[in-house]
């Protein structure tokens, strides 16, 4: 009797396909929970100056702030839908900084704060929370366009989104890519597939992100997918795909640097994994995360969140002090003030608006509504 | 003019559009070297090159996705869905997306989308690949839905579809496709959305219809001449939003309406004419308004569609109901 041959007996071995996807994602990582550095020459790799740093961690403690006063303000009633950051902040703002302006985001509902290192005001952002339709309107203070689609309520819908802006980025010759991203609860979506395996086709430019944060609001990241990785979903698209520590800032931003560059090079997307944790709730409207997970596993995580090795890695370095983030953060604050200053006067929406704005040119029907509500003053 | 099936006349239109408007894209299953699977696309990709011309992986989600993003890049994208049955995997795209920016943006961004899908039944094609579904997407505030009855609509309004700033559904009949010829008027002309057209004059009764009902109500029209009874049938073109005030000249004509769509009676589009004219119209009317529609069954497979599908016979006997209502 002839033996099975090696090649038939390795496709059949389906424990060691199992065993093997632990071994394939290795999780890149620059510094430890204690802000000291895990590999020196990663850190050059990232080729960030003083300055970066300092604005990396700005960008951090902006979030951080907005974190802070948004939920404040939701309680008080006076903010409308949303949904924490704490945690996440190295994931957000130090993977959206290796970006520029040319470039497009497509953000989830929680990606708030990258829109607004964009350029997109704190006052339109509190609108959009509020459900006024002039937070929908991506331009900057003085009136820029924003590269910034809406924050996606629907689940997937802008990684396929993504997919179309990659390709004609691709089409247009621009030397720009589409950052997407969604959580792990996102990857079980079918357009989470739809669209790195679109982009992928096409070898499209863009880089996908999903923050794992374990929960999709109470479920547990285990209960999502068989999958070892997330990241190994983008094999099954053909694209490269990472793992990284999701709450260390200088490996967020390495990654998405490199991922930025393959991309923008005609080499198609890349997928990045950030295992990270949302420190609070899923959002203000009466999530209690005690429900589904313990305290001591919070308080692990929040041993481990970003802005503490950030801080302890730049101050070591002797760039910055408690001295500086203190002014900063007041200086956060001031602007959080102002800006919602301006989201509380701006005026009522007009339902005669609504109807204006849901097609070009409006029907016979539509017409006469728009008629109608505007000799009401509606 | 040229005489022309339905499906060539969508093709030049197609033609014609990737000709003027270099930001106009064509893609989705099987548009590219194979033509599509009507061959609506046929030799399209050859002459314009893959750039612009182009298939898509399987899935029709991505394909809905690609054509919003692709508009932020100012493109003008003519998306296939091979079969309309298919659409409930693009949903969201066309309900949840580019029906809802125009709105949500508060018009500062345009979603100039074509939504191109063949519908209807009498082919003889697997499950889900004929289907009446025009009614669920009427609802949907956001879109246009334009459903052409005749080869020269078929290429005017595909052409004014793409011109459109608005995202449109356009569907196409699968079974008029090649056995519906007509004239159609050479080079590039537009025929204006959202405004229904008379397809036949007449006095007595008002026949209203669109798409696949038209040749069906057209046929019965005829039947009906030769008893003396003269029916105008009413072509609505554009089904979502509706020609409110073609509804109501006809109605105000004759005094009389049937309403004829391929659809099932709980589906379609009858019902929304039904309500504006009740609404509106009613103190012109002499008599009930009559309805032919499919049963209310899910849309049978091939074998047993002929037996289900309206037929002009049907509009004959529901048309003498109401001419003959006291």
């Amino acid at each position: 009797m002839v033996d099975i041959v090696d090649t038939n007996k390795k496709a059949l071995d389906f424990d060691n396909q199992i065993a093997a996807q632990d071994d394939t994602f290795p999780m890149l990582s620059v510094l430890a929970a204690d802000g000291a550095i895990v590999d020196e020459t990663a850190v050059k790799r990232a080729e960030l100056d003083d300055d970066d740093l300092i604005n990396i961690m700005k960008r951090m403690l902006l979030s951080r702030q907005l974190d802070i006063r948004s939920t404040k303000l939701a309680k008080q009633g006076r903010f409308g839908f949303f949904a924490p950051t704490a945690g996440q902040e190295a994931s957000q703002m130090a993977s959206s900084y290796a970006f520029n302006d040319d470039d497009w985001l497509m953000p989830g509902y929680r990606d708030i704060p990258q829109i607004i290192v964009k350029g997109w005001p704190i006052w339109k952002a509190i609108l959009w929370s509020r459900g006024h339709v002039l937070g929908n309107v991506f331009t900057t203070a003085d009136d820029k366009p924003v590269n910034s689609w809406m924050p996606q309520i629907i689940i997937g819908a802008q990684y396929v989104e993504a997919a179309g802006i990659a390709l004609g980025l691709k089409k247009r010759q621009k030397d720009a890519v589409v950052y997407a991203y969604t959580g792990d609860g996102g990857t079980s979506q079918g357009d989470f597939y739809e669209g790195i395996n679109f982009a992928g086709a096409y070898q499209a430019n863009a880089v996908f992100f999903v923050q794992n944060n374990g929960y999709a609001i109470s479920t547990p990241r285990r209960l999502q997918t068989a999958a070892k990785h997330l990241a190994a979903k983008g094999w099954a698209a053909g694209i490269p795909s990472l793992v990284v520590d999701g709450n260390d800032p200088i490996a967020m931003y390495l990654a998405a640097k490199e991922a930025r560059t393959w991309a923008t090079s005609g080499k198609g997307p890349v997928l990045i994994e950030a295992i990270t944790d949302r420190l609070e709730p899923h959002s203000t409207a009466g999530d209690d995360p005690l429900r589904y997970r313990t305290q001591d596993d919070i308080d692990a995580w929040w041993q481990k969140e970003p802005l503490i090795r950030m801080r302890k890695y730049i101050t070591t370095k002797g760039i910055w002090d408690q001295e500086k983030e203190d002014a900063y953060i007041a200086e956060v604050n001031t602007l959080i003030d102002e800006q919602i200053k301006i989201a509380d006067n701006v005026p009522k929406q007009k339902i005669s608006d609504f109807v204006k704005n849901t097609l070009e040119v409006p029907s016979y029907a539509m017409s006469e509504q728009i008629k109608r509500f505007e000799s009401e003053g509606k | 003019m040229a005489t022309k099936s339905y499906i060539d006349a969508v093709r030049e239109a197609m033609d014609l559009a990737l000709e003027k408007d270099n930001d106009v894209l064509i893609f989705g299953e099987d548009v590219g070297k194979n033509g599509g699977v009507f061959r609506a696309t046929d030799g399209l990709q050859a002459k314009y090159g893959e750039d612009r011309v182009f298939n898509t992986p399987l899935a029709e989600s991505g394909i809905g996705g690609l054509a919003i993003g692709l508009t932020t890049q100012n493109y003008r994208p003519v998306m296939e869905i091979q079969f309309f049955g298919f659409v409930f995997e693009v949903m969201d795209s066309i309900a949840g997306q580019m029906a809802r920016n125009r709105f949500r943006f508060n018009g500062t961004r345009q979603m100039p989308i074509v939504v191109r899908a063949p519908y209807g039944g009498g082919t003889k094609t697997p499950e889900m690949h004929a289907d009446n579904l025009e009614g669920m997407v009427s609802q949907i505030p956001g879109i246009r839905v334009v459903m052409p009855a005749n080869p020269a609509d078929a290429k005017g309004l595909l052409l004014s579809a793409i011109e459109s700033n608005d995202p449109v559904v356009f569907l196409e009949n699968l079974h008029l496709y090649r056995s519906l010829k007509g004239e159609v008027p050479e080079g590039y002309y537009t025929t204006p959305l959202d405004k229904a057209s008379v397809a036949r004059e007449g006095s007595d009764v008002s026949i209203i219809s669109y798409g696949g009902g038209v040749p069906v109500a057209l046929k019965a029209a005829e039947t009906l001449a030769k008893s003396n009874i003269s029916a105008e049938v009413l072509d609505l073109r554009t089904v979502s939003p509706l020609d409110i005030e073609s509804i109501g000249a006809t109605v105000a004509k004759t005094g009389r309406v049937v309403v004829v769509q391929e659809a099932q009676r709980m589906a379609g589009i009858g019902a929304n004419v039904m309500s504006e004219i009740s609404e509106r119209f009613i103190l012109n009317l002499k008599a009930p308004i009559g309805r032919v529609a499919a049963p209310d069954s899910v849309y049978p497979f091939g074998q047993a569609e002929n037996d289900w599908m309206i037929k002009a016979d049907d509009v004959v006997a529901k048309v003498m109901e109401v001419v003959n209502y006291d």
